[in-house]
């Protein structure tokens, strides 16, 4: 017991020593790790009770319950869960870190078509709420730039790094498109009640957003004449980039596949899709997955299921379409370290619980397009996990013992842990 | 196309005076008046009253006599109208006609929070000295216009500001304007509405009006007292007004039982000018006892032919395009006064027309027709001059063809003060028939058609069909023929005085040579209108068709607006009391009365309700110390303390939140005022008895509470000026200490037991004095926290509960010393630089320190799952499952001081319960039935159901509007009306209006 004291009080005075600067990166994995006896929840829907995990140079090596396989250093993990880190995707975190602070906002650019402007170089690593993350298990966000008709470009990281270069998971992964859309607000931004009403132009958006989708896929460079919009746009015609279409009506979403067909993508997801359930078969049929839009959210009619949002995920996976969960929207940043939990709230509205799990795990790097190093506790992953006292979906029991990045021993510490205990001292010493 | 055949007015019986001494330039004068007769007719009395061949003789401009034998003087003008209708034209009771545009002072950079006139009322928006008569110019084109539409006289008024001033009732007589202004101060206007005249900012809020109103009464009295040494000229005039009628024009009906509600409370009865959405809660409005003046701007049907938009129209929207027409209907049936007013139509033509739809679904029409005279001339106090066709009273009548709220009703004259408008004829010949036709002894086939009002001829010679284009006005017929080829037009007119057999006239010929032409009746052409009616009667909706009314009149609302309290028995339910038993396994409770009535195993059902719990968890309701749904309005920043306005005065009993929260488990919620300024409003405490009115939502005997707020929002960090004291959290410190000092001078004065003048915003500081009204602030950083305690202790109160108090973890310590409560949530933080430290173990520290900690949301979504939000205080900070489910129970409803009532689950508690499919601090729990004083108001089975009915009531809507569609008739676009959640951070809803 004694000796334990004594390490709590060593890392606090490690800890001060750094007192409110961000938490620093760990260094790379040396030697082998084995986490023994846990359950492993692989991400694919499987789970592994009383397993072993092993992993060296930050990539898995071994998974199952061979306890011979376990080697270097072992973690004890009896009787808890491991799970692959969440991937926070559709995300802004590390862009904004004070909502009302101005200067501390870089999250949009002027502009209508951007698919230029890259999300990567505002990243902060350093951002308090990127580091609140990972207590919760969320270790991976796609970085995705707001505002504009095409906003820009996102890039995946992981949320431990010195810079953002050293954040990459993949740099600029996919071009953002603000569908437009339908119906628009009107009257005052101070009026209670603000109608939407039918967008006029709606026809006339479309169209612009297609002309320039169509006159990007011919782009041709020359020494005189370089146009940096559609070369950067040339990722998504080439299979180097995914396109993500943020669109939630469903007369919309039916347009989307229609452009979808014109244009002639592969990669194409749809992100919020809050109607995309009424066309569920037909996203399906064309092969056009979803980030159903955040799980916590009000219902966006008013004679709406009042559970439609929680129930979403549940409709579209059962329909067959490939779904993750994103949780864009209001206090976005600070919520990310939410996203267990919306797959828990998907869970009592009916979805199956290995599945919910998936939805932020293997779906959403699928989706991504980076399931060959992320999203599953499979042989040649990332050692991108971590061990939870209990079942981490739950409130109660997402309580994280371990986590690890690329096989790298992340501190679990945050800004807001180390006032916790900061000021937990305080009391405990008056 | 204008239907009218003519217009032009003639001055029968000039209203020349015993001594004019009007000087007539423009005319030799003519001292003489004669009598004018209207005889033949069918004279309407008054709404009940009709007189058939009888005679209604007038002079100078009134009715000298009604009756069946009249007899007339000698110089009388005798105008036979044989069975013509006559009818008294119409009053309306809200106009700005003649009223000179009020000019809209520009904006200023800086809000402004002082009053721009001197020597009125401090605030700017109050305006009762404004008066109509001296901002009038008679407007011929607008008198027209109403005419056409029926009216006679109409009560014109200032239509700015709240309390607006006094009306002049005018008549709509265009020659003799000095026998024009009946009254020049008929009555007085009230409206929710900020004056265009002034930028200040006060009030910016529903609650804000209602409190401005009532301090305004309070002035009003303590000015008659000789409490104010000041010279006031609103009050002035306002006193000299108060024995007007009082006329109060709102949007809806929440602001139409608001603004009766003060009249009561100081003894006003307003005539209340509505929102044509009483229907929605009748009892409620019935009980007002006001009469109701109603606009008839029913809503277009929607299109919905695009069935991917139909999912933006809610169902309330869709209801009330087919309730509102029936709305006067159902009034009146309640026994409501009622008239009408063109208020909200885009032209006052418009007026008969819809009513015609309130009429076919079955309005009576004796009381559609005293809603349009005699009622209003009541209401205004003009029933001396208008409103019914009795001796003595003004000679404004409508002569029509056909009886009133027929189809084929059109006005064909209105007379004003014996000027006669005519727009028909009412000695209307009818021309319809087959004819031959002879030209130069040429033979023609000629049938003339007619079809509303208007003809329209057919030319044949043998088999050749010529074109025809017929048009007959002021008598004259003119018939233009062509044959196509040539393009020569013959043009035939005629003058018919009387229904012909013979039309004789005169032939313009292709090459301008003139004959003459003869059109010999052969026979009337047949009719087919029977057929026709009989189809529309059939298509025709009636009101037993109309949907019912449910409550609140939107999706998910019940079928009666209060719910029944059962008795029930939970059978082997694990029961989380949340108070000293903890939780028992296989427990039965049994709710009888509304009450936790026994908690125990085997409990005896007798005749109850029996609910397998086996499995289930049973808890009490959740309480959210902090919430803003079911609001009209929530923030009143138009000046740094806002004590005096209630939040009580806007609870909206109709939004959908608060059926989302029972789903959530959520029986209990204070409705806070905002954080736009220090000191905020008066808390509203509601139990969510989804159904019922707002007054019926209110805890009875409720706890006092107010809102005070500290930091970014009250200094104005992120919205509004530079103007408004304070800017800093130094001069939020000086506002408390500045306004209760004088709230001790206020209760020394009013102790003393002198005369005082009563001020709301004092009497509430002063009750925060004496400790029976508590404080719930919203606080951040720990600076600011212990300075209000600090105040408060100067003062000799405590602070009951902090809000929010994101940094109440950095002096829990002296929070507990203090004895304050800290009411925080789960896990926001970085939307704002103060919230830069805040924690998710925050409500640990705080319950370490032996602080009463709540959980609160603040937000629409967040309510609808506290319980996710209670068990992440487990996860951050490690809290007991016990302490953490008090978080949303037990702790909350201590800092409420409800603790008596609501928050456990034990016997003689309010039967305010929550039955959950798992442990409720479990993601994976939700509520299968939320109940509330022992009625079930959430039920997973019931809301199943309720989805199916919702769905059959949307289609049957939509199918009547594709019919409306099809018939012709108007539509509208959809739109969608979202309500956006108010929290008291998103500070977007300072200049919030109406609802």
């Amino acid at each position: 017991m004694k000796s334990i004291k004594q390490f709590i009080y060593l890392v606090f005075a490690v800890m001060f020593s750094y007192s409110y600067a961000q938490q620093t990166p760990a260094s790379p994995q040396k030697e082998a790790i084995s986490i023994k006896g846990a359950t492993a929840y692989i991400g694919n829907g499987n789970q592994i009770e009383n397993s072993i995990i092993v992993f060296e140079n930050g990539k898995i090596t071994y998974v199952g319950t061979d306890q011979s396989q376990a080697k270097g250093k072992v973690i004890n993990a009896e009787g808890k869960n491991v799970y692959p880190g969440f991937i926070a995707p559709n995300s802004t975190l590390g862009l904004v870190e004070v909502d009302a602070v101005r200067a501390s906002d870089d999250e949009r650019e002027l502009g209508k078509m951007l698919p230029h402007v890259r999300s990567i170089i505002a990243y902060n690593t350093e951002s308090k709420l990127v580091e609140s993350m990972r207590p919760n298990g969320v270790l991976m966000g796609q970085i995705t730039p707001r505002g504009g008709r095409i906003s820009g470009t996102s890039s995946i990281v992981q949320f431990d790094a010195w810079n953002w270069e050293d954040a990459i998971i993949k740099e600029n992964d996919a071009v953002h498109v603000n569908w437009p859309s339908g119906f628009s607000r009107s009257g005052n931004w101070y009026d209670a009640d603000r109608r939407y009403e039918q967008n006029k132009d709606y026809q006339k958006e479309v169209d612009e957003l297609k002309t320039y989708f169509k006159s990007a896929s011919v782009y041709k460079e020359t020494s005189q004449e370089i146009d940096l919009a559609k070369r950067a746009m040339q990722g998504v015609f080439d299979g180097n980039k995914n396109l993500f279409i943020h669109v939630n009506g469903e007369k919309e979403i039916r347009d989307v596949i229609s452009f979808q067909k014109e244009i002639n993508f592969n990669n194409l997801t749809i992100v919020g899709g809050y109607q995309a359930h009424q066309l569920a078969d037909e996203l399906k049929e064309a092969g056009i997955s979803v980030l159903i839009q955040r799980v916590h959210s009000v219902p966006n009619f008013e004679d709406d299921d009042y559970d439609l949002p929680y129930k979403l995920p549940k409709i579209l996976h059962e329909a067959g379409v490939l779904v993750a969960l994103e949780g864009s929207g209001d206090m976005e940043r600070q919520n990310s370290r939410n996203l267990p939990f919306y797959a828990g709230t998907a869970v009592a509205y009916g979805l199956d619980k290995n599945e919910a799990l998936k939805m932020i795990t293997l779906n959403t790097a699928k989706i991504l397009g980076i399931d060959d190093q992320v999203g599953s506790l499979e042989v040649g992953k990332d050692a991108t996990l971590f061990i939870s006292e209990g079942d981490a979906l739950e409130m109660r029991g997402n309580k994280l013992m371990k986590a690890f990045i690329q096989g790298r021993d992340i501190s679990l510490e945050s800004h807001q842990t180390e006032l916790y205990k900061r000021y937990s001292e305080k009391y405990e010493n008056e | 196309m204008k239907q009218y055949i003519f217009m032009f007015c003639v001055l029968f019986g000039i209203t020349s005076f015993a001594q004019d001494y009007f000087p007539d330039s423009k005319a030799v004068k003519s001292e003489t008046s004669n009598y004018v007769a209207i005889t033949s007719a069918v004279i309407h009395v008054n709404a009940q009253k009709t007189l058939k061949n009888a005679t209604l003789l007038i002079k100078d401009g009134k009715i000298v006599e009604v009756g069946r034998s009249v007899k007339l003087p000698e110089n009388t003008i005798v105008v036979d109208a044989p069975g013509k209708h006559i009818y008294p034209s119409f009053i309306e009771t809200y106009s700005d006609f003649g009223i000179k545009k009020i000019q809209s002072v520009k904006r200023k950079s800086q809000p402004q929070y002082d009053a721009n006139r001197s020597g009125y009322y401090w605030n700017d928006h109050v305006r009762p000295d404004q008066e109509a008569k001296s901002h009038f110019e008679y407007d011929q084109k607008k008198a027209d216009k109403l005419r056409k539409a029926g009216f006679g006289v109409v009560n014109t008024h200032i239509a700015d500001g709240f309390v607006r001033g006094t009306s002049a009732l005018v008549a709509l007589n265009d020659e003799t304007s000095h026998s024009r202004l009946l009254n020049e101060k008929s009555a007085q206007y009230f409206a929710f509405d900020r004056s265009q005249q002034t930028q200040q900012a006060y009030p910016s809020s529903t609650m804000g009006f209602t409190a401005l109103l009532r301090q305004f009464y309070h002035d009003t009295d303590a000015y008659k007292n000789g409490l104010i040494e000041d010279k006031d000229l609103a009050i002035e005039a306002f006193v000299s007004q108060e024995n007007l009628p009082q006329v109060f024009s709102v949007e809806n009906y929440l602001n139409a039982l608001r603004a009766d509600k003060i009249g009561d409370q100081f003894g006003v009865q307003y005539a209340i000018i509505g929102g044509g959405d009483e229907y929605k809660r009748i009892d409620e409005i019935a009980a007002t006892q006001a009469a109701f003046i109603l606009p008839v701007n029913y809503p277009k049907a929607y299109d919905v032919e695009d069935p991917y938009l139909r999912d933006y129209l809610s169902l309330s929207d869709m209801k009330d395009w087919q309730l509102a027409p029936a709305n006067a209907q159902m009034l009146s049936e309640k026994g409501v006064d009622i008239a009408f007013t063109t208020r909200d139509l885009k032209s006052p033509d418009m007026l008969l027309k819809n009513l015609q739809k309130s009429v076919d679904l079955g309005l009576d029409k004796s009381v559609a027709l005293a809603a349009l005279t005699s009622v209003p001339a009541k209401l205004i106090n003009a029933d001396q001059h208008v409103g019914t066709l009795e001796k003595g009273k003004l000679a404004n009548f409508i002569i029509s063809e056909n009886e009133l709220f027929t189809d084929n009703f059109e006005i064909a004259e209105n007379w004003v003060q014996g000027e006669r408008h005519r727009y028909k004829d009412i000695h209307k010949i009818d021309i319809a028939g087959q004819y031959k036709l002879t030209i130069n002894d040429e033979a023609f086939d000629l049938k003339i058609k007619e079809k509303s009002g208007k003809y329209s001829a057919e030319v044949k010679q043998k088999d050749f069909k010529y074109a025809a284009k017929l048009s007959f006005e002021n008598q004259w017929l003119r018939l233009i023929l062509s044959s196509k080829e040539d393009k020569n037009y013959k043009v035939l007119s005629a003058k018919i005085d009387e229904v012909p057999s013979l039309i004789k006239g005169k032939v313009t010929l292709e090459n301008g040579n003139t004959t003459t032409f003869t059109a010999q009746r052969l026979q009337n052409v047949q009719e087919e209108k029977s057929d026709k009616k009989d189809k529309k009667e059939k298509e025709q909706l009636k009101f037993e068709d109309l949907l019912s009314v449910s409550y609140p009149n939107t999706a998910y609302g019940f079928k009666e607006p209060k719910q029944e309290a059962k008795k029930i028995l939970f059978k082997n339910a694990t029961v989380i009391t949340g108070a000293e038993k903890g939780t028992l396994e296989q427990t039965d409770v049994l709710i009888k009365n509304g009450k936790i009535s026994k908690i125990g195993q085997n409990l005896r059902s007798g005749n109850a309700k029996v609910i397998d719990a086996t499995g289930k968890f049973l808890t009490a309701g959740i309480i959210d110390e902090h919430s803003h749904i079911a609001l009209s309005s929530v923030n009143e920043g138009g000046h740094n303390s806002s004590a005096e306005v209630k939040m009580e005065d806007v609870v909206n009993p109709d939004d959908i939140s608060i059926y989302r929260s029972l789903a959530g488990g959520v029986t209990s919620a204070q409705l806070l005022h905002g954080s736009a300024n220090p000191i905020g409003g008066r808390s509203a405490i509601i139990k969510l008895k989804w159904g019922e009115s707002a007054d019926e939502l209110i805890y009875d005997n409720s706890p006092k509470f107010i809102k005070f707020a500290l930091g970014e929002n009250v200094k104005q960090s992120n919205w509004g000026g530079r103007s408004r004291f304070p800017q800093s959290r130094m001069g939020v410190e000086q506002v408390f200490r500045d306004y209760f000092t004088r709230a001790q001078a206020y209760g020394e004065r009013k102790a003393s037991g002198k005369p005082y003048r009563k001020d709301e915003e004092m009497e509430t500081l002063l009750e925060i004095l004496n400790q029976e009204r508590f404080i719930s602030c919203h606080s951040y950083v720990q600076s600011e926290i212990n300075m209000l305690m600090k105040v408060a202790e100067d003062f000799d109160f405590n602070v009951n509960t902090f809000t929010h108090i994101l940094e109440g973890y950095k002096v829990a310590d002296k929070m507990q010393e203090h004895g304050a409560g800290g009411s925080t949530f789960a896990d926001w933080w970085a939307y704002k630089y103060e919230v830069n430290d805040a924690i998710p173990h925050n409500a640990a520290i705080m319950h370490n320190q032996g602080v009463t900690v709540a959980i609160n949301s603040d937000d629409g979504e967040m309510i609808r799952r506290l319980n996710q939000e209670a068990a992440k205080t487990m996860k951050y900070g490690g809290v007991s499952e016990e302490d953490a489910w008090k978080f949303v129970t037990a702790n909350p409803a201590k800092l409420l001081h409800l603790e008596d009532r609501v928050g456990t689950v034990e016997e003689g508690k309010d039967a305010d319960v929550v039955l959950w499919n798992a442990h409720p601090l479990s993601v994976y729990a939700k509520p299968i039935q939320t109940l509330i004083e022992g009625v079930v108001y959430f039920d997973l089975e019931k809301d199943k159901k309720m989805r199916q009915e919702i769905k059959k009531e949307r289609q049957v809507l939509i199918n009547q509007m594709m019919a409306a569609k099809n018939k012709g008739m108007e539509t509208q676009p959809i739109k969608k009306e979202e309500k956006e959640f108010l929290h008291c951070d998103s500070l977007d809803h300072i200049n919030h209006k109406h609802n």
